[in-house]
């Protein structure tokens, strides 16, 4: 008789890395549920094409690079599924191809791959189709009737105008990007993430709060401030991301709260109606630095 | 509730197959193998020669050294062999082979009777040593070091560990329900010892009958209750009057029975890193050497035997036994009905942080607690994949270490990094390794970086 040997623990909890990826993407299915409620199917073919891409660009590359294809790990439908949720529902699907390929080839495979990336490669793809179709990237539809119009957050910041009400802000009835605009829907998917453990709340929690907070000091409504633009799926999709948020419970509650602090100065001060995209992608430079100094006290450390 | 902080809640504890079935005696073995190193310290000598008569308890290897713990004949009978025979720790050890041979079983003759009450601190300890106990709750460290604190060191109160933490086994659980007495006894001997007056019993909550028992034995104890001191006594020695005791039950949580995990949970304080027990004024003793030091002054016994939980989904009968040191696995196992046909792992200890060993011929050594029998389909080999940097290893680790950023730092060979990133301060729990879903053998990395920062340390010195 031979027994298998190996090193303790000889038992390991049974939820590995590839269930993660598919409670998250099973938590993304809600917001994609709630735009193509809203936008149709445009929104639906944009979704499914995204991520097909998606998921064909890694397996491509790995086949290239002649590494194992891990393509099926969930990951890169993470990664597609999220670039879909945030551009616009009518944009051109040649352009998100190329939005996806960028995302998987470039901003993740280039940098090592999955666990490796510097970038949220969703959002890395956002801010590289923007600066390429700026007019594409920004080009909204009404709800149910395709009507081209503006987001709320350009007309209210910009414009000067009065702001949906809240109701329809809660439940998604408004122009913006494919999956951001029903918080309900956000917030059910972020349940499921929250009550399976797959996130924590630090990073959430500091994010909208800082947005809430600064947003009133500064004479603007704090409800609407966290209900408009991209915050909820920011905060609870991409904030989240483990790979390019900080690892301790205090690097990712300081993360969230640069992310909040950077999302109001674009809001307020800058060019752009809208800062979560850049405020993400900003505070993961940052992630090395927060990760280094926000580490765990060590027990029986002075 | 008293706890710590972070640790894990492993999924599914497997004792209920073992905790309601009371310790039998496994029948006497007719062949002991006694590696002269069986703890942790230095070596032993053997103290007798092939071919000499042995008698059940007779001392047959000690050493001159100080971190060290005599052996003793398990059974009476004939030595066969000195030589180097495989140890479950994985490596070939000098042992002592004994045979009972066909004469009738000699009679034990154990040497001397004491009351802890008329012993000195000094003599407590000197019994301890001469009984050969050590820590059996599985680091096997000589007991009677633990008992020698240097003056300078005011113990203020000792720990009796109840915790059993580990999933699977039911031993000291067993041992606080049935020798309830004797844990209490041997607790205030080693109160005595290191001239503690507070004696602080930690059981995790799920072993409810065992702290009513605990508690029921002090509330009523039978007439010689050892926690009220006869009146004499009482006036002569202050510390003894004040000698408080006081079961405490703690969340169950692993690794609870950790040494640092428990003294913070029962006392609120963190031994320094770097550190010992001694550090905070406390000494950790566990339920069964509470029980060894009780029968060695009570009865003289030295360590010839321990009780071993044989569990797990691999054998026919999971139980407890009393089983002499030296028995061999193979012989524990078929009083449990042998293994069943998918058995694929055998685990010296628990699933966290036992010793998978290749084969049932190996001996019982002071350190054996467990003998856990994983099936087939319990045992996976998990191909590691890339960190994905989820932050569970972070949040489970009761000492505050950052495992991911360790493993990176010792794959990259970047030893200082490894050292200012506390590898020394791991104690190998396992909450890391089991929550990762990225399945990177991480205590593997840590055990391999702590002896390469020692090894490196005596080279520059």
């Amino acid at each position: 008789m031979s027994f298998n040997i190996s090193v303790s623990p000889h038992i390991r909890l049974p939820f590995d890395a590839k269930s993660i990826m598919w409670v998250v993407v099973l938590a993304l299915l809600f917001p994609a549920a709630a735009g193509v409620y809203f936008f149709g199917l445009p929104a639906l073919v944009l979704i499914v094409f995204t991520t097909l891409v998606a998921v064909i660009t890694e397996a491509v590359c790995q086949w290239l690079a002649k590494r194992p294809i891990t393509a099926a790990d969930g990951s890169a439908v993470v990664t597609g599924l999220l670039l879909a949720l945030i551009l616009p529902p009518t944009f051109p699907l040649w352009m998100a191809a190329i939005g996806a390929v960028f995302a998987i080839g470039i901003v993740k495979v280039l940098f090592g791959g999955l666990g490796f990336n510097i970038f949220n490669p969703a959002l890395a793809a956002r801010a590289f189709l923007l600066a390429s179709w700026p007019v594409a990237m920004t080009t909204w539809i009404r709800p149910f009737d395709a009507v081209t119009t503006a987001t709320p957050l350009f007309l209210v910041n910009k414009m000067h105008q009065a702001a949906p009400g809240y109701w329809d802000l809660f439940i998604g009835n408004r122009a913006g990007s494919l999956g951001e605009t029903s918080v309900l829907a956000i917030l059910i998917g972020a349940l499921v993430l929250l009550l399976t453990r797959v996130i924590d709340w630090p990073a959430p929690a500091a994010f909208i709060g800082s947005v809430a907070l600064f947003s009133w000091l500064l004479g603007h409504d704090p409800w609407f401030a966290i209900m408009s633009g991209g915050l909820m799926i920011g905060a609870f999709f991409m904030a989240t991301d483990y790979v390019t948020a900080p690892v301790t419970t205090k690097g990712r509650f300081i993360f969230g709260l640069g992310c909040g602090i950077m999302t109001v100065l674009i809001r307020y001060f800058g060019g752009f109606p809208e800062g979560v995209n850049y405020s993400i992608l900003f505070m993961n430079i940052l992630t090395p630095l927060i990760d280094r100094y926000a580490r765990p006290k060590l027990f029986g450390g002075r | 509730m008293s706890t710590f902080k972070r640790g894990i809640h492993p999924f599914g504890y497997h004792k209920a197959e073992t905790a309601e079935k009371a310790v039998r005696e496994l029948p006497l073995p007719k062949r002991v193998v006694l590696p002269l190193q069986q703890n942790l310290g230095c070596p032993n000598e053997a103290l007798v020669k092939v071919g000499d008569e042995v008698h059940e308890g007779q001392k047959i290897a000690d050493s001159a050294k100080f971190v060290a713990a005599p052996i003793h004949a398990p059974i009476s009978g004939r030595v066969t062999k000195i030589e180097k025979l495989p140890n479950p720790c994985g490596f070939d050890v000098p042992a002592i082979v004994i045979d009972a041979g066909e004469n009738a079983p000699q009679e034990a003759r154990y040497d001397g009777k004491w009351s802890v009450d008329e012993l000195a601190p000094e003599q407590i300890r000197k019994i301890v040593r001469e009984a050969g106990i050590v820590g059996l709750g599985g680091a096997a460290f000589p007991t009677h070091v633990k008992l020698s604190p240097p003056p300078e060191k005011k113990i203020g109160a000792i720990i009796i560990n109840g915790c059993e933490c580990e999933p699977y086994i039911t031993a000291d659980h067993r041992i606080m329900l049935e020798r309830t007495e004797d844990v209490l006894y041997g607790a205030k001997a080693i109160a005595k010892a290191v001239g503690a007056d507070r004696i602080i019993i930690g059981v995790e909550d799920n072993k409810q009958d065992a702290i009513e028992k605990l508690k029921y034995e002090i509330r009523n104890g039978s007439t010689s209750s050892p926690y009220q001191p006869s009146r004499e006594k009482s006036r002569d020695t202050k510390s003894e009057t004040n000698t408080k005791l006081e079961i405490q039950s703690l969340k169950t949580k692993y690794p609870q029975g950790g040494e640092k995990m428990l003294i913070k949970a029962t006392l609120g304080r963190e031994v320094p890193s770097g550190g010992l027990a001694l550090d905070v004024g406390v000494v950790v003793q566990n339920v069964g050497t509470a029980v060894a030091v009780a029968e060695a002054i009570k009865l003289g016994k030295p360590l010839i035997d321990r009780v071993v939980t044989v569990t797990g989904s691999g054998v026919k009968e999971p139980q407890n036994l009393l089983v002499r040191i030296g028995t061999s696995f193979l012989e524990i196992i078929e009083h449990g009905g042998g293994l069943k046909d998918d058995a694929a792992k055998l685990i010296m200890g628990g699933p966290m942080m036992g010793l998978a060993v290749s084969s049932l011929d190996l001996p019982v050594v002071k350190a054996t607690t467990c003998l856990l029998v994983l099936s087939k389909k319990e045992v996976r080999e998990y191909e590691e994949q890339s960190c994905i940097r989820c932050g569970r290893c972070i949040k489970a680790c009761p000492i505050g270490l950052t495992p991911n950023f360790l493993a990176d730092f010792i794959k990259l060979k970047d030893w200082a990094r490894v050292e200012e990133y506390h590898v020394a301060d791991c104690i190998e729990c396992g909450c890391c390794a089991y929550v990762c879903p990225s399945r990177i053998y991480l205590v593997q990395y840590f055990k391999i970086a702590k002896r390469e920062l020692q090894t490196r340390k005596a080279v520059c010195r």
